[in-house]
């Protein structure tokens, strides 16, 4: 390329893109980051397969009701890959929003101002991204059970894996998004994976409820990790419909929907 | 403000000329709290201009620049960038804009970033003329991570290259360049004007001013205190200044010289500021003592000591 082009004058008409800029050369990069980036790798993707192998591994063979394995019955195995592949789609979810928090701060946010692309497509197309590396997470843990021994029927490997991914999707997203609106920096990302470790353990993905003290499982009901993994790990428990479940999940999904918007506000009234 | 007036007569005689109208600002202010930044700008640049935006840290700069941007909105005044406004300018890929504030994502490779900035505009540059044209072709697949500042300058230099702007701007563009990168940069500039492009830049590097621009706007204490070509705010200033060596000089008899405008005596050397330097010579050597006598033009930094410095002391003494 060392000729030099003839001096075309430069152009003034010109098009807006479609979509507010939506495409999925960014998103396909968005994706890229984060296989690339070993710690999310690690944290999102490696540990919840880890977990399962530790804890729900040695339990393939425990059934988890008074259905014998024999005769079609659910293993606590399979109850813990739920339980740690949800983990993984949240951790995934919330770190959405504290890289929307980091981005603001180092001024790449500013940068794609600009660009046409609209800033809450900017935001929808990080939403997208974390929930395919989300997708990735549970579709591992969920692999490394299946060759291990957990034995479900399609429709409860079908149910679980979505349930988990879009109820941790939509709880985890907006709870991530908040959190970053509200501690901008990078502090956004330490402070919402503590939250996600502590609300893990309070809603009884690594530790069973019942095993805990009876004023922990009165709190841990009001939790948000709770009510969606109840719903996500129903289709195994056989259990009937857990109504407060539902409730505890909406509510939850409620307060970070409303808490985004207010930090959001704020956020950019100070910008 | 008496200084403007000329000024502006040039500049909207220059617009008069070409067809399109790059800015246009009326009456521009902003506020950030009690501070003013912004009081009332008009600023109006033809197609294809090169402008050079002057002035001291906190004269406003940023903040009209951020406006042209459609960053920061006006508290009163309007702008408009090719007839649009900034926002709906940018949508059309019509700015681009190298600002010191723009981050980078540290984990995207140079081309990465291209490519995901060029995916964001309708029409745009192939990546690898970007690359070359901003000398940065064997970094391109280096992590922007482990560039050095003047790499990084150089790349948010070839991401505003990618939609082909009519109007580039440019904020303290050659910070951490070296000599050569800052000389391949502005060839860069001046072919990209012939094009029609329109460039507006702030520096602090008066002798890139002086150099590249068409036009240098002054700002100082949020308004703009000169604006025309460098020949015309270099005659702003009176014309010369002459000094000598003169023992026991007397200030107020040297400034009762006939086209003596400023006088100032330090020990035995003394400079007078005037517009006649030829009489003040003549006058010095032959009624005074007064040796040694230099006479020199004034220079873009004088001149800009002279026009934004009254506005330092009339602050200071507040």
């Amino acid at each position: 390329m060392t000729s030099t082009p003839a001096p075309a004058p430069v152009n003034l008409d010109r098009r807006v893109p479609p979509l507010g800029g939506f495409t999925f050369t960014y998103l396909g990069i968005e994706l890229t980051r984060k296989l690339r980036n070993r710690r999310s790798l690690i944290f999102t993707v490696a540990f919840p397969v880890l977990m399962y192998m530790i804890v729900g591994y040695r339990l393939k063979d425990t059934p988890l009701t008074d259905v014998p394995l024999s005769a079609g019955g659910v293993s606590v195995a399979a109850y813990i890959m739920v339980s740690m592949a949800m983990y993984g789609a949240m951790m995934s979810a919330t770190q959405t929003g504290a890289s929307v928090a980091l981005e603001r701060a180092q001024g790449w946010s500013r940068q794609l101002l600009l660009t046409p692309l609209n800033p809450l497509v900017n935001v929808i197309i990080k939403i997208i991204a974390g929930m395919l590396f989300g997708f990735i997470a549970i579709v591992a843990t969920y692999v490394v059970a299946g060759f291990s021994g957990v034995q479900l029927s399609p429709v409860q490997w079908i149910v679980t894996g979505l349930a988990a991914w879009l109820l941790a999707g939509a709880v985890f997203t907006t709870l991530g998004l908040m959190v970053g609106y509200m501690v901008p920096g990078e502090n956004a990302a330490q402070i919402t994976s503590l939250v996600i470790v502590l609300l893990s353990f309070l809603g009884g993905l690594f530790y069973p409820l019942s095993s805990m003290p009876d004023f922990l499982q009165t709190i841990a009901k009001f939790t948000p990790v709770y009510g969606i993994s109840q719903i996500a790990r129903a289709p195994l428990t056989g259990d009937a419909f857990d109504l407060g479940a539902l409730v505890n999940a909406i509510a939850w999904l409620a307060i970070f929907v409303a808490g985004t918007v207010v930090f959001f506000r704020r956020d950019t009234k100070r910008a | 403000m008496s200084s403007s007036a000329p000024a502006a007569d040039a500049a909207s005689a220059r617009s008069g000329g070409s067809g399109h109208t790059a800015i246009r600002a009326r009456r521009l202010v902003k506020s950030f709290g009690k501070v003013q930044a912004v009081r009332g700008v008009d600023l109006t640049v033809a197609q294809g201009e090169i402008v050079a935006f002057l002035g001291p840290n906190g004269a406003g700069k940023t903040t009209t620049i951020d406006m042209i941007l459609g960053l920061a909105h006006p508290d009163a005044g309007e702008i408009e960038v090719f007839g649009r406004s900034p926002r709906s300018a940018i949508s059309h890929g019509l700015i681009s804009a190298v600002l010191q504030t723009g981050g980078l994502l540290k984990d995207l490779t140079v081309r990465e970033t291209l490519r995901l900035t060029a995916s964001l505009f309708s029409d745009t540059r192939p990546i690898d003329e970007v690359l070359q044209r901003a000398g940065i072709s064997s970094i391109a697949d280096r992590k922007v991570g482990v560039c050095s500042g003047g790499q990084q300058q150089r790349l948010r230099f070839a991401m505003a290259l990618l939609s082909d702007p009519g109007l580039l701007i440019l904020d303290e563009p050659t910070t951490g360049m070296d000599v050569e990168g800052r000389r391949s940069f502005w060839q860069a500039i001046r072919a990209d004007a012939a094009r029609g492009r329109t460039v507006l830049f702030a520096t602090h590097y008066l002798d890139e001013a002086d150099e590249y621009a068409d036009r240098i706007v002054l700002m100082s204490h949020g308004r703009i205190v000169a604006d025309g070509t460098t020949a015309e705010i270099k005659n702003l200033v009176a014309g010369r200044v002459v000094h000598a060596t003169l023992p026991g000089a007397d200030p107020v008899a040297l400034a009762a010289i006939a086209g003596a405008e400023d006088v100032s005596v330090q020990g035995e050397r003394i400079a007078i500021r005037t517009r006649d330097s030829d009489s003040v010579a003549r006058h010095l050597l032959t009624a005074t003592p007064a040796r040694d006598l230099e006479i020199s033009a004034q220079n873009l930094e004088s001149v800009f000591l002279a026009l934004t410095g009254n506005d330092d002391t009339e602050k200071s003494t507040r």
